[in-house]
């Protein structure tokens, strides 16, 4: 599925998913699959969370003990294919690559889209982070209905 | 069709730089080449081919395909994407193999 | 006639990247450029780059052009670069002709290395001449180095790593990315690309290809089918769609004319590209001291190109008696860097067109 449409089967993201005791701190979610010659987010996770060894082609592993969920690696992986996520009271709250302008504001209510495009649910932008070591690619913290836990990747503008 | 706000780029700070296409007056910005200024200006058909005179616009924008040939200041077989803006450049639709003499 | 020491044509990644470890071991080079820029492909990449921090992973191309340049402008008395001019001509003699503003020069050197790079294929459909068909590399140029957009609504053709990094560029600037057609029954680039693409609400078909271009003056529409296994077009599964713009992303060729001209053995190897010069393993071609690095000797990525760059300027300087202070463990890191970065799936087809070419070459 992942080869003929780009959208990984439910299995493939569950492998990534901290447990839901892990998931009570924010923690990464590697969507990165393939072997590729990358490791970004290994070399610039400041706690040593993400393994992945001499051989960059293999796929990275996040040990959620370590993992702080702070987001470092999801500005830093050239793929995008990096969130973290926690929950929190029922609620989810992830952390986003976004590179597109305009950006949205804190408090704004946007689209919520799954893998394949479709908008799926309304979601709470709650921050935006962009910083100069960031390079272009901000960080939204967006807050979402539990219920689309393993669906929602990303943000759409509404009305667009 | 010119970008305004680019989430990764800067496109600010440009001084028009005025030419003629065809004998009109136009213009386009510094760092621009001839082609991507014409683009700019909504223009695809840079000249036509020798025999049948189809359309021709660019295609590789790096001066390979000579797709993008058009007579700039009486020279012919300028390739037109690779050669930078310059202040009153007369350009000109070519429709043949050019006239060097 | 002027003589330099050693003369590279291409002032791309491998270009620069070759100028400095020549730089570093003592030898003066000048680097000969026909655009009025320096950087080649990479000033248009606005993307974060892959491989490891070696190759600059995550820093995004147009960085990467400004940092090898820097590295090189570090040697002002070492690397000369000479831009806007085109090398016209090589001969066997060890001359080359460069033509400048119309003025044409004799140059002589005692080691070249060609790194001319690659262009983009063409793909054969009906009227693929109209203005509005462009290589994708083409779009990038007038999207991230101009500031112009090719289009607003558009279809890409090719899901290889270009087509969907390039797809992906467009949303960027606020393009439609309207279809990406991809002939083959799988995405041929990185999934994560892929991904991204999906999620933005662009539809990927597999299996699909272009038929047919329409438009009188420029490009107006275009019909694409699907393919069945056989790569033929399945009758009745025609569509036609409203675009304004059309990416051709279906490969580069190595611009490998020079070599060519100069005699070199060159063969036909479809997994490195097309037309390669026959190499040993210190890049050298088949006529001495006329050395290849970059996209021009195997299509690849720029990672690969940098390092081949390093990796041929290191021993070309040693060939002409300009060995660098920690040579060895240069060139073993080199190769190591070019090992890794080739070892996985995606190196596969580098590895066995390079494979393919070396059992051509008898020592």
């Amino acid at each position: 599925m992942l080869n003929k449409t780009g959208v990984a089967t439910l299995d493939l993201i569950k492998s990534r998913f901290p447990s839901k005791e892990q998931m009570l701190q924010p923690k990464a979610v590697t969507e990165c699959y393939e072997e590729i010659p990358c490791n970004p987010c290994s070399t610039s996770c400041p706690f040593d969370a993400i393994t992945i060894g001499e051989d960059i082609n293999t796929p990275p592993k996040v040990d959620f003990d370590k993992c702080t969920g702070c987001g470092i690696c999801v500005y830093n992986c050239p793929g995008l294919a990096i969130f973290t996520i926690q929950e929190i009271e029922n609620h989810l709250i992830y952390k986003i690559p976004y590179e597109f302008l305009p950006y949205p504001n804190p408090g704004d209510l946007w689209q919520g889209v799954n893998r394949f495009g479709d908008v799926i649910c309304n979601v709470l932008i709650q921050k935006v982070t962009i910083s100069k070591r960031q390079d272009k690619t901000a960080l939204i913290q967006v807050l979402v209905d539990k219920e689309f836990e393993l669906e929602f990747v990303t943000i759409r503008r509404p009305n667009e | 069709m010119r970008i305004e706000k680019h989430p990764i780029l800067d496109f600010e700070n440009k001084t028009k730089i005025a030419f003629k296409y065809n004998g009109v007056d136009v213009y386009g910005f510094t760092g621009d080449t001839i082609a991507s200024a014409l683009h700019a200006l909504g223009i695809r058909k840079l000249s036509s081919s020798i025999k049948k005179k189809r359309p021709r616009g660019f295609y590789c924008a790096i001066g390979n395909c000579a797709s993008c040939n058009m007579i700039v200041n009486d020279v012919p077989n300028v390739r037109t994407c690779i050669t930078e803006l310059k202040e009153n450049m007369i350009v000109l639709e070519q429709t043949n193999k050019g006239e060097l003499l | 006639m002027k003589h330099y020491e050693l003369v590279i044509i291409g002032g791309g990644p491998a270009g620069l990247s070759a100028a400095k470890l020549a730089a570093e071991s003592g030898l003066s080079s000048v680097i000969i450029e026909r655009d009025f820029k320096l950087g080649g492909q990479l000033v248009k990449q606005t993307h974060m780059f892959f491989g490891s921090e070696k190759q600059y992973a995550k820093t995004r191309g147009i960085n990467i052009a400004k940092i090898l340049i820097d590295d090189c402008l570090k040697f002002p008395d070492l690397i000369e670069i000479r831009k806007e001019t085109m090398v016209v001509g090589i001969y066997a003699d060890k001359v080359i002709t460069v033509l400048k503003n119309d003025v044409y020069e004799k140059i002589s050197f005692d080691a070249l290395i060609i790194a001319t790079g690659a262009s983009e294929k063409f793909l054969a459909f009906e009227n693929n001449d109209l203005p509005g068909i462009y290589g994708a590399g083409a779009v990038q140029t007038l999207m991230n180095v101009h500031g112009v957009l090719p289009g607003q609504n558009v279809v890409m053709v090719g899901s290889g790593n270009i087509g969907l990094i390039v797809s992906y560029q467009l949303l960027q600037a606020g393009v439609n990315v309207l279809k990406v057609l991809e002939a083959g029954p799988t995405i041929g680039g990185y999934k994560v690309h892929a991904s991204k693409l999906k999620r933005l609400g662009v539809d990927i078909l597999t299996s699909h290809s272009i038929k047919r271009a329409n438009g009188t003056e420029k490009l107006e529409s275009i019909i694409y089918s699907e393919l069945d296994s056989n790569w033929e077009y399945i009758p009745g599964t025609e569509k036609e769609i409203e675009v304004d713009a059309l990416c051709i992303s279906v490969g580069l060729s190595p611009l490998a004319t020079l070599l060519s001209m100069v005699g070199c053995d060159m063969k036909y190897v479809s997994k490195l590209g097309g037309l390669v010069p026959v190499i040993n393993e210190h890049h050298e071609t088949s006529i001495d001291y006329i050395y290849v690095a970059g996209d021009v000797c195997g299509v690849e990525e720029a990672s690969s190109a940098i390092v081949e760059g390093y990796l041929t300027g290191l021993i070309v300087a040693n060939k002409l008696g300009y060995k660098h202070p920690d040579f060895e463990n240069k060139q073993m890191d080199f190769l190591n860097q070019l090992t890794n970065l080739r070892s996985g799936p995606f190196g596969k087809a580098t590895r066995d067109g390079l494979r393919e070419l070396r059992d051509q070459y008898a020592e």
